[in-house]
């Protein structure tokens, strides 16, 4: 349904996006996962027709987004970053003028506006001005802007921001709801999300793909060391030296500095290699009291920052 | 088209709902209507004096016209007026939906960048169309009191109208450059103000730069409808400088999307 082939943008001379590829079959729900300034937002603009690539083609439904710009935007339900609403406009008058340009037909017009107002649970401010509402709604309204059309695919950019926890829950129910008939990209920084929401997952780093995978895949495949967490009674990094003299130890992190020279590490070392014995005895060995040992499961927020960090101590 | 009606409507709403175009309606009126009243009343002094004088004397002074004093002088006002009101009118047009990113949801709609520029030209020239209107009354007046010309009157009217386009084209221009409507309205008005006095540089230029200066010059056109002259040639010059600036216009905005 998307296609993505070598997409390069440049802004100047800043490289936003760096040769990417990528497809998203229908039906799918495609996590875009990024750390600031990644190029998630670029990247979605350019799928969107906001911007014109550098380099590279982006195809969706068949249709390229540079050539056949219009076929695209027929097929595309946008909400970008900040919502796109016109203030002075009530809710429902800002819908009607939505459905308008986005060509549906006039006699479902008023349908349509009242399905998605009940989608997106924002019936009870339908003639609020737009410009009084809070950041929550104001999403919201957004997010209905992109569903009026019903298209075959949504680009949503950080879809969950400025919610409350209830109604993240909701939105993100109604966006697995919308998968199967609906392609959905969507961008965001909260991990949690994708592996709630996604069936696969494109972790970009500046402006290059870092991962692409299922969410339960990352959290195994790249599970490449245990990891340990100790606390040592000791200088930090005499400590860490030590430790690393140990052939099984990947890396070392010094956690925190705690009082009365104490120091708390995380430990990664080879998988299937369980080092408790040996590291406890080869800290008390050199002379440091060892406080506390216990072995730590690396989620995907590690995943991911480990993917994204450079300065990573391996 | 349905687009384009669809973009005329949320710009024609939008200025109804903010006081701005009912302050600057308001303000032309009180002005133009101030100078009106100034206008006739140095006229009609004039009359009395001539109808003395001739009475005195016993001798025959030529007729006064009307349509030339008052009219031209009204129709002048308009066109000094629409210079600082227009900027104002357009501002907004592109440079709030840049400012509030609303622009996004624009053009990743299925709406071409032609349908919605047109539809904020008409919105703007609907509203400067209205706004002149208002000065029929005057007219009107002129008719119960005195014997006016209408046909220098209408041609007054449609030069206006064409001059207003040609400054809403500039005036919405300005917008599609920035995302800060001060920005624009400096803009416009300072591009505006170069076009109304370019014909001036005759002074200082020879005669053959003279002649592209005074063509250039946005009031040099209008003269001739206000004598109830409609030339074509006039016509032309402004519906081409309309089509430029709008051109121009739809350049900048596509343009985004090469960046
Ligand atoms: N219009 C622009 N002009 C110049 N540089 C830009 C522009 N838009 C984005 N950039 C740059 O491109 C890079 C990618 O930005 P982008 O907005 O795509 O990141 P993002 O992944 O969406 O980040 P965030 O999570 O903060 O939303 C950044 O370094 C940014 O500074
Ligand atoms: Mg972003």
């Amino acid at each position: 349904m998307i296609e993505v082939e070598h997409l390069t943008k440049y802004f100047g001379s800043t490289l936003a996006v760096d040769d990417i590829s990528f497809r998203v079959e229908k039906g799918e729900i495609l996590g875009f996962l990024g750390p600031n300034g990644a190029g998630k937002t670029t990247t979605m603009r350019i799928l969107t027709c906001f911007l014109a690539a550098s380099k590279g083609t982006a195809r969706v439904a068949g249709y390229d987004v540079f050539e056949d710009s219009l076929e695209v935007r027929k097929r595309i339900g946008y909400l970008p970053e900040n919502p796109p609403v016109y203030s002075d406009m009530t809710v429902q008058f800002y819908l009607d003028f939505n459905a308008r340009i986005k060509g549906i037909d006039p006699k479902d017009r008023k349908r349509r506006v009242e399905e998605v107002m009940e989608r997106c649970a924002i019936r009870d401010v339908k003639d609020t001005i737009i410009g009084k509402l809070s950041r929550g709604y104001k999403q919201r309204v957004g997010l209905a802007q992109a569903l009026i059309h019903d298209p075959e695919v949504l680009i949503l950019d950080e879809p969950t921001i400025g919610l409350d926890p209830r109604q993240i829950i909701e939105v993100r129910k109604l966006i697995k709801g919308l998968a199967g008939e609906h392609t959905i990209i969507l961008s965001t920084h909260i991990l949690p999300e994708v592996s709630m929401t996604c069936q696969r997952v494109v972790i970009i780093n500046k402006g290059r793909i870092a991962a692409v995978d299922t969410p339960e895949n990352l959290t195994t495949k790249l599970r490449g060391s245990e990891r340990l967490f100790i606390e040592v009674e000791g200088p930090a990094d005499e400590v860490s030296r030590k430790i690393r003299e140990m052939p099984e130890v990947i890396g070392v992190t010094v956690e925190t500095g705690r009082n009365g020279g104490r120091n708390a590490f995380l430990v990664d070392s080879k998988v299937e290699v369980d080092i408790r014995a040996q590291l406890a005895s080869k800290i008390v060995g050199s002379g440091f009291g060892l406080l506390e040992m216990r072995p730590v499961g690396m989620s995907l927020e590690e995943i991911f920052l480990q993917l994204t960090t450079e300065e990573r101590t391996e | 088209m349905r687009n384009m009606l669809a973009i005329f409507q949320k710009e024609m709403r939008s200025y109804f709902i903010s006081p701005i175009a009912y302050v600057l309606a308001a303000v032309f009126l009180v002005i133009s209507g101030y100078f009106f009243y100034g206008i006739v009343v140095s006229f009609s002094n004039q009359s009395l004096y001539y109808v003395q004088y001739s009475s005195r004397y016993g001798m025959q002074m030529p007729p006064l016209n009307l349509n030339e004093q008052v009219i031209r002088g009204i129709f002048g006002l308009m066109s000094f007026i629409s210079l600082f009101m227009i900027p104002m009118l357009t501002m907004r047009l592109y440079a709030e939906e840049k400012r509030s990113g609303t622009i996004e949801l624009l053009m990743t709609s299925p709406l071409t960048t032609v349908q919605t520029l047109l539809g904020k030209f008409l919105a703007c020239f609907v509203l400067y169309v209205l706004i002149i209107a208002l000065t029929v009354i005057f007219m009107v007046i002129l008719e119960i009191y005195g014997s006016p010309e209408w046909g220098p009157i209408i041609s007054s009217y449609i030069g206006t109208l064409l001059m207003g386009a040609a400054f809403i084209s500039v005036g919405i221009f300005a917008s599609s450059l920035t995302e800060n409507q001060i920005v624009a309205v400096v803009i416009s008005f300072g591009a505006l103000l170069m076009f109304w006095v370019i014909g001036s540089a005759v002074i200082f230029t020879g005669p053959g730069a003279g002649r592209v200066f005074s063509y250039l010059s946005i009031i040099e056109h209008i003269v001739d409808f206000h004598k109830g002259v409609i030339d074509t040639k006039d016509a032309v010059f402004y519906l081409s400088f309309t089509g430029f600036f709008l051109f121009l216009t739809y350049r900048t905005v596509e343009s985004r999307s090469w960046r």
